[in-house]
């Protein structure tokens, strides 16, 4: 209950609204300035003589006869082959995430009704996995699969996603069934289910804004990732965020870096829709593990 | 749960960990110890009327045959580790020999590619996550005091640096700071020098890299510390007013006690992401003045003529062991708290 005692200053106040402005300028000007670059040409956004021309697009006019241009976009997606990439972050994300959420809500639901000790131990090894940097368990993967010859297709880094994943989801749904009262099991139990009944029919059903969330961080780091999909993809199958460091790669064409710039907001736009709406579930996300325990 | 039920429900992902987590750490540890073959060079007589020479060339066959053989390469025991691009146990001796005062030896030391690795993955930890911590922290106080309808829009704003990843973060304020970006091209103006630049200075994309890493990672610590914000209790608060505590007094007596373990738990995870800091030193193409350490790792796995297997997982092992002894006080707590549970 709020008695007013906590009374602010005019100065205090100002200069908090002067902190929020100014850290928010920070956090998403760059995010602005890009997609509004993205319209114009090379010449304008990176330009040699004057930055004002990003504003005034002077060479977007000259080239173009508009002061906007979506050329850089449907080059990129056309003859960059964008639309391949996106195409195969679209497959790799939805198995990620449901395969992860499969394996995840399965295992976690088995360490939160588990009263022996080696449940705790399995959750710490879990963390000690989640420390593990990605490269040094690709430089683990890429000799073995090169030798079994599943280097370069999009199921092996499927796999090897979910595999990553797992231990973050395990934490996230864990925290998440512990809230759940076990006297429901308990009733269940005694009504004559299953261990598998109870979890699909009783549990399950409760446990969505657990499983939504999950998801969410699972596609986030599925639709994200760029250690493992740059170097266990090929060419062929990269996705979309190798296929942007390829774009920086091959600078003797004049036109790549603009396609990078506008597959940059091609590939963030979608994440900042989904954000919009899951903003609620990706804040408690973030702070099951933290504050609940 | 009785453990027959239990192994069912956790086999999946407990295999899936295994597999594809567990095996490639010891895959790593193995290749460790190995180095890739060396090309088989054979001596080839040329005679034409002039006279003989001889000539050394690469037998390709030769050596192309003894890779499909042995793939893994030949076993080189820990001499991948002590090598030039790893720890450089003989430079070191060296180098301590050779160089008269102290500092020239750190800085021949600091010259060796691991070190250099080393020391900038360090720097980043150091400097990014106090300031995560801190600024995560005021951002979280400063938007907790502003009215609730309005809080919505501010956080989804806040939190746009964490949602995307590391590459594409990094591009983004590149393609600003870089000399030809707004940013840039600006500072340019205002000291007056053409020719000032991310990439002249090594100091500078340092700095750079630690800035982005403040600003990518901040709005986790502060989503953290909003939520644990919002579980402090009132009535201290209230009774502090009462007793005419600061608002300063009031932040660092009651709420940060209050929030500590939250603190230690969002320490632990910036610590543990910092170490692992690569993308953006693509995203800044500041390969040439800052190296990292999973950075030297995807180097050597981009390798153009041969996947240098061995020296990435060497590199690999040494980055394991240093997250390690990150980890350890933590682990070692946890372990202290669950027998005193028991």
């Amino acid at each position: 209950m709020d008695y007013g005692l906590d009374k602010k200053t005019t100065s205090l106040k100002t200069f908090n609204t002067i902190f929020i402005i100014v850290w928010l300028l920070i956090a998403c000007f760059p995010f602005i300035w890009t997609f509004w670059g993205s319209f114009k040409v090379r010449a304008d956004f990176f330009s040699r003589s004057d930055w004002w021309y990003a504003i005034s697009a002077f060479n977007t006019l000259i080239e173009t006869g508009g002061k906007f241009t979506t050329n850089a976009y449907s080059q990129a997606w056309t003859e960059g082959e964008f639309w391949k990439a996106s195409k195969n972050t679209v497959i790799v994300t939805i198995f990620v995430v449901s395969i992860s959420l499969f394996l995840g809500t399965l295992g976690a639901y088995a360490l939160s009704r588990s009263t022996r000790n080696y449940a705790f131990w399995l959750l710490i090894l879990a963390l000690i996995f989640r420390a593990m940097p990605h490269i040094t368990l690709v430089s683990g993967y890429l000799f073995p699969f090169f030798e079994l010859q599943i280097w370069g297709i999009l199921p092996t880094t499927i796999v090897v996603l979910v595999a990553i994943n797992q231990p973050f989801t395990l934490w996230l749904l864990y925290s998440f069934f512990k809230t759940v009262p076990r006297e429901l099991d308990e009733s269940a139990l005694i009504d004559g289910c299953s261990y598998f009944q109870t979890f699909r029919h009783i549990i399950m059903p409760v446990m969505w804004p657990g499983v939504i969330t999950a998801g969410l961080f699972s596609l986030m780091l599925a639709y994200n990732d760029f250690t493992v999909t740059a170097l266990l993809l090929n060419q062929e199958n990269h996705t979309m965020v190798p296929k942007i460091q390829s774009y920086l790669g091959t600078n003797q064409h004049e036109g790549n870096l603009m396609w990078a710039v506008s597959s940059v907001v091609s590939a963030t736009a979608p994440l900042f829709i989904l954000v919009m709406f899951f903003q609620r579930q990706i804040i408690s996300g973030l702070t099951a593990g933290a504050i609940k325990g | 749960m009785p453990n027959k039920t239990f192994f069912w429900f956790f086999l999946p992902t407990g295999l899936a960990m295994i597999l594809f987590i567990g095996l490639p750490i010891i895959s790593t540890g193995i290749q460790s110890f190995y180095a890739q073959h060396d090309q088989i060079v054979k001596e080839v007589k040329k005679c034409d009327p002039f006279g003989c020479t001889v000539s050394i060339v690469v037998d390709n066959e030769e050596t192309s045959k003894i890779r499909e053989a042995k793939p893994l390469g030949k076993f080189n025991g820990f001499g991948t580790y002590t090598d030039r691009n790893h720890l450089a146990v003989d430079e070191i001796k060296k180098f301590w020999n050779e160089t008269d005062s102290f500092g020239a030896f750190i800085d021949q030391v600091t010259n060796l590619p691991f070190y250099k690795a080393l020391i900038f993955t360090l720097t980043y930890c150091l400097f990014v996550t106090p300031n995560v911590l801190l600024l995560g922290f005021i951002i979280a106080l400063s938007l907790n005091a502003v009215a609730r309808k309005i809080r919505g829009p501010l956080i989804f704003g806040t939190i746009l640096p964490m949602i995307v990843t590391p590459l594409v973060g990094s591009l983004v304020l590149f393609w600003m700071i870089d000399s030809q970006g707004i940013i840039g091209a600006n500072i340019q103006n205002l000291m007056n020098d053409p020719y000032l630049s991310l990439k002249s200075s090594k100091t500078l994309t340092w700095i750079t890299i630690i800035i982005y890493g403040i600003w990518h990672h901040s709005p986790f610590a502060f989503v953290v510390f909003y939520a644990a914000l919002q579980t402090v209790p009132q009535e201290p608060v209230e009774a502090a007013i009462i007793d005419g505590a600061s608002r300063f007094q009031r932040i660092k007596h009651i709420v940060l006690p209050h929030i500590y373990p939250v603190v230690t738990f969002v320490a632990l995870i910036s610590l543990m992401d910092n170490f692992r800091v690569f993308e953006p030193i693509i995203g800044f193409s500041a390969e040439g003045s800052a190296q990292s350490l999973s950075w030297l790792i995807y180097d050597n796995l981009v390798n153009e003529e041969v996947i240098l297997f061995g020296s990435a997982a060497a590199t690999s092992i040494m980055t394991i062991v240093g997250i390690a002894i990150l980890l350890a006080p933590v682990l070692i707590r946890t372990w202290k708290e669950f027998r005193i549970a028991r």
